[in-house]
């Protein structure tokens, strides 16, 4: 091979390597040029979702912020008019009761109820007074009741029921003597007095008085 | 001469491939952020949705404070009909 044609085809496979690698670079730049513009398209998207978000979400702290002082005015309200009606103890005792626990958190605004004996509020208040509150709480009266026992067992309704009444109201013999069993297979056989059925005895006669 | 011959067996059997690896690379991880980025436009369009009901937060917040208010009357009333326990 002259030197000429040496040159020559070392500079043609030069010339190929390079156009070789310059096509890489444009094919893969090119792609993934492709790929971010469909990032960027993504990424708009994604700015225009959060914009919303950001613009609908912008008044919720504020509203809330009010609803949750218009509440603590209504807890305040009704706490304190139950406190100086009911007195801290029984307030405390008709809170757990219809709340079994409830007494151990104690009031928001009255530290002390915390610390404050819950008494057992049926012995305070009777039970229909407990049932009228919690008729205005937790109707139906019949659901269960996720902060403690169910008022009324919905399976045995007609017996529960019978507890919505003052105890008086429910009491009744519990151990009456049972009624003796008889006949001649009864447990407990007697004897057969004679004189049972027997010929009534004549009296002896009287004396005249004459 | 011979180290042209070199330079070019260079450039196709060393340069070349490392210069095909590394811009797969780059291609397969931009390839693989598209996904992502769709997912996360798909989740802020529905957060933005969601938050649709955030309007109504007003009505609720009117209606807490005429609930609150028609508590305070009854309580006023309760005030008054009812002795104090002391």
């Amino acid at each position: 091979m002259t030197p000429v044609l040496a040159f020559a085809a070392a500079g043609g496979v030069t010339i190929l390597a390079v156009l070789l690698i310059v096509l890489a670079l444009v094919y893969y730049l090119v792609s993934v040029i492709v790929q971010l513009r469909t990032i960027a398209g993504g990424l708009d998207e994604v700015i225009a979702g959060v914009g919303e978000i950001v613009q609908k979400s912008a008044p919720v702290n504020e509203i809330v912020t009010n609803i949750n002082e218009q509440l603590d005015a209504g807890v305040e309200l009704l706490e304190g008019l139950l406190v100086q009606k009911a007195g801290m103890a029984d307030a405390v005792g008709l809170v757990d009761g219809m709340y079994p626990g409830a007494a151990a958190a104690g009031f928001r605004n009255f530290p002390e109820s915390a610390s404050v004996k819950a008494p057992r509020i049926g012995e305070v208040y009777t039970r229909g007074t407990l049932t009228l509150a919690r008729l205005g709480r937790e109707a139906p009266i019949a659901a269960g009741n996720p902060a403690g026992p169910a008022l009324r067992n919905v399976e045995g309704g007609s017996l529960a029921a019978r507890l919505l009444y003052p105890e008086g109201r429910q009491e009744r013999p519990k151990a009456l003597p049972r009624s003796p069993v008889i006949g001649t297979d009864a447990p407990v056989q007697y004897e057969q007095r004679d004189d049972i059925g027997a010929p009534r005895k004549r009296l002896p006669d009287r004396p005249s008085v004459s | 001469m011979i180290l042209w011959w070199i330079g070019d067996a260079v450039l196709l059997l060393v340069v070349l491939p490392v210069v095909v690896i590394l811009l797969r690379g780059v291609l397969a991880a931009a390839k693989g952020i598209v996904p992502s980025v769709q997912e996360i436009a798909k989740v802020a369009a529905a957060g933005s949705k969601d938050l649709d009901a955030a309007a109504l937060l007003l009505t609720t917040q009117q209606q807490v404070a005429d609930t609150v208010a028609g508590v305070a009357n009854y309580g006023g009333s309760l005030d008054v009909i009812l002795d104090d326990a002391s």
